[in-house]
């Protein structure tokens, strides 16, 4: 028999639609898988009676006509997604053994549209890493690895333990976060391919929040198809999110295969930032002759405020993060270490419940907020973030579909290679994704090649907002192109 | 700007994380280096430009106002670390 876990997530849908297929067998095959994927770390709770409890009941409802749009199909699920009954973390200790009495929005749409949950995804604590290393449960180990080399890899980040686990075939496709790249980075890292959509068309509620304004939930799966699948049942309107977009959701598959024929696609010349390798370079340029073969214009265009957006992000992120998490004291969830007096019971808790990273984004956020220094720091940042909107407004007003750039300055590096002295250079790995969580845009990572080394390397394609169709056009018309990076060697079974 | 020990002290205390000593240096270290970072803003004029508040243009919803959740006190303190008849318990804050 054929390696069920191979297939695409429409592949599966189809088979199982079929009737050529049933969810129960399917499942199996992936406990099974992610049963010996364990060296990887990709899951933090593996969860699978309830996946076989899942698929009997997807089972009852095909057998009875009532199947829904992703019915019997296993996903991974982001451990920064509230699930009920099912310990939820954030990858913290903080969180300790927290069980949820609810489901967030996102997969709660999931379940109803008949999706199968295969456990809990690592992902970098509180969402807060561009490599899965600060996730109290360790860090996520690629399975993608140098040519002819074994040096263990990171899948990115924040969302390492989805893109991991899709490209390692231990899950269909994976729920995901984005707030400064945490879906788009780690896609580009493991050759999947991942969504980051227009801020506000996926419901927060039920997420554990890092910065609000910048959070958004989307999809990591094998292909562009595969995104637009999941995409379209993870959407929608949602009453508790004080910022949903109340508007409809297309049927995003229609868009995978659409002409993109006339279509203006800019190239930002700010994005050629200094020291670019040769190798990202020429993706680009291969990148822009794809679209332009499949009859899209491609248009040299200037989004003049880029390099700000950086240093922007680590003004408000940090503050809107120092907000959010003064939550966990200690007294209503999580883990509480006690002390002489409530004062430093919290400081006590928070000192020993977050980790390094956690606590130097909340301190920084905590002075630029702090009296004396929030108009130098922090009105000046939101300054920023309008002119860098601005800058895309524009572009846009000139007629151009969508931008297309890199969406990493270099392939996925080596697990501790990054960020030990200097935060900062761990940072810059998000360069080319922030700019569209600061303007709300929506923005797609797509496999673009392999580098020298062997290893993935993605495109990012940037819309309008609310138009990700567009985006699943193009990234459809690079995927067709480009071909599906080859999966891994599985070194870890 | 940079920040000095005392403030690094300060604004830990302010974020309820106590740090010890032997922590100072470092976070002081790493703090000025996220701070130097962020300086090349200053670059930048702004003068005439307003503050972003809303990501999308959008107005916050109103909606009337009645309760619509909520009578499940067992769910609300099952996660607490510590409870009595429905209640948080903390350490003694009035003497």
């Amino acid at each position: 028999m054929t390696d069920l876990t191979q297939m695409t997530l429409a592949e599966a849908r189809d088979a199982v639609a079929a009737k050529k297929l049933s969810s129960t067998e399917l499942t199996k095959a992936f406990v099974d898988a992610v049963e010996k994927a364990r060296p990887l770390n990709a899951y933090v709770l593996e969860t699978p009676e309830k996946a076989l409890a899942m698929a009997k009941a997807s089972d009852e409802r095909i057998a009875k006509g009532a199947a829904g749009p992703l019915e019997g199909l296993p996903l991974g699920i982001k451990d920064l997604y509230a699930t009920e009954g099912t310990r939820t973390t954030a990858c913290s200790k903080i969180l300790g053994n927290f069980v949820p009495p609810y489901e967030s929005t996102v997969t709660s749409q999931l379940w109803r549209d008949g999706a199968v949950m295969l456990g809990k995804l690592n992902n970098d604590e509180f969402a807060m890493g561009s490599s899965n290393e600060t996730s109290a449960f360790g860090p996520v180990v690629s399975p993608w690895q140098r040519t002819g080399s074994n040096a263990q890899l990171v899948p990115g980040g924040s969302s390492g333990g989805s893109s991991a686990a899709v490209a390692a075939n231990i899950c269909l496709g994976a729920t995901a976060t984005d707030t400064g790249g945490s879906i788009r980075q780690p896609a580009a890292f493991t050759g999947t391919v991942g969504i980051k959509p227009t801020y506000g068309r996926c419901s927060r509620w039920g997420i554990v929040a890092f910065a609000s304004s910048l959070d958004q939930a989307g999809p990591i799966a094998k292909t562009v198809r595969d995104n637009a699948i999941l995409l379209r049942s993870m959407a929608g309107f949602d009453p508790k999110d004080s910022t949903s977009a109340d508007r409809a959701v297309p049927d995003y598959e229609k868009a995978v295969g659409a002409s993109v024929k006339g279509m203006k696609i800019g190239i930002p010349k700010e994005y050629r930032v200094d020291g670019m390798s040769a190798e990202i370079e020429a993706l680009w340029q291969k990148g822009a002759d794809m679209l332009r073969a499949a009859g899209a214009e491609i248009v040299e265009v200037s989004l003049p405020h880029t390099k700000y957006a950086l240093p922007a992000y680590y003004i408000v992120a940090p503050a809107e993060a120092s907000s959010n998490l003064a939550r966990y004291d200690g007294v209503r969830y999580g883990v509480r270490v006690p002390g002489k007096d409530i004062v430093s019971m919290y400081e006590n808790t928070r000192a020993e419940g977050f980790g390094k990273e956690v606590r130097r984004r909340i301190m920084i956020g905590t002075y630029v907020l702090s009296a004396g220094y929030y108009d130098a720091y922090y009105v000046r940042a939101q300054k920023i973030r309008t002119l860098i909107r601005q800058d895309f407004e524009k572009v846009y007003a000139q007629g151009i579909n969508a931008i297309l750039t890199p969406a990493t300055p270099s392939a996925a590096f080596g697990i501790g290679e990054k960020g030990g002295a200097d935060p900062v250079e761990m940072y810059l790995n998000d360069v080319f994704t922030v700019t569209v969580n600061m303007a709300g845009l929506p923005g797609i990572a797509v496999p673009g090649g392999l580098s020298a080394e062997g290893l993935p390397l993605g495109l990012q394609l940037i819309g309008r907002p609310f138009d990700e169709e567009t985006l699943f056009s193009l990234g459809e018309v690079i995927e067709q192109a480009a071909g599906r990076v080859a999966l891994p060697q599985r070194w870890w079974a | 700007m940079s920040v000095d020990s005392a403030t690094v002290r300060r604004i830990a205390h302010l974020a309820r994380i106590s740090v010890n000593e032997d922590e100072i240096a470092p976070l002081q270290n790493e703090l000025n280096a996220i701070l130097a970072f962020v300086e090349q803003l200053n670059e930048v004029d702004v003068a005439h430009v307003e503050p972003m508040t809303s990501v999308t243009p959008m107005q916050l919803r109103q909606r009337e106002d009645k309760v619509t959740d909520g009578h499940y006190p067992n769910k609300i303190v099952a996660n607490a670390p510590l409870t009595e008849d429905h209640f948080f318990l903390v350490p003694k804050v009035v003497e």
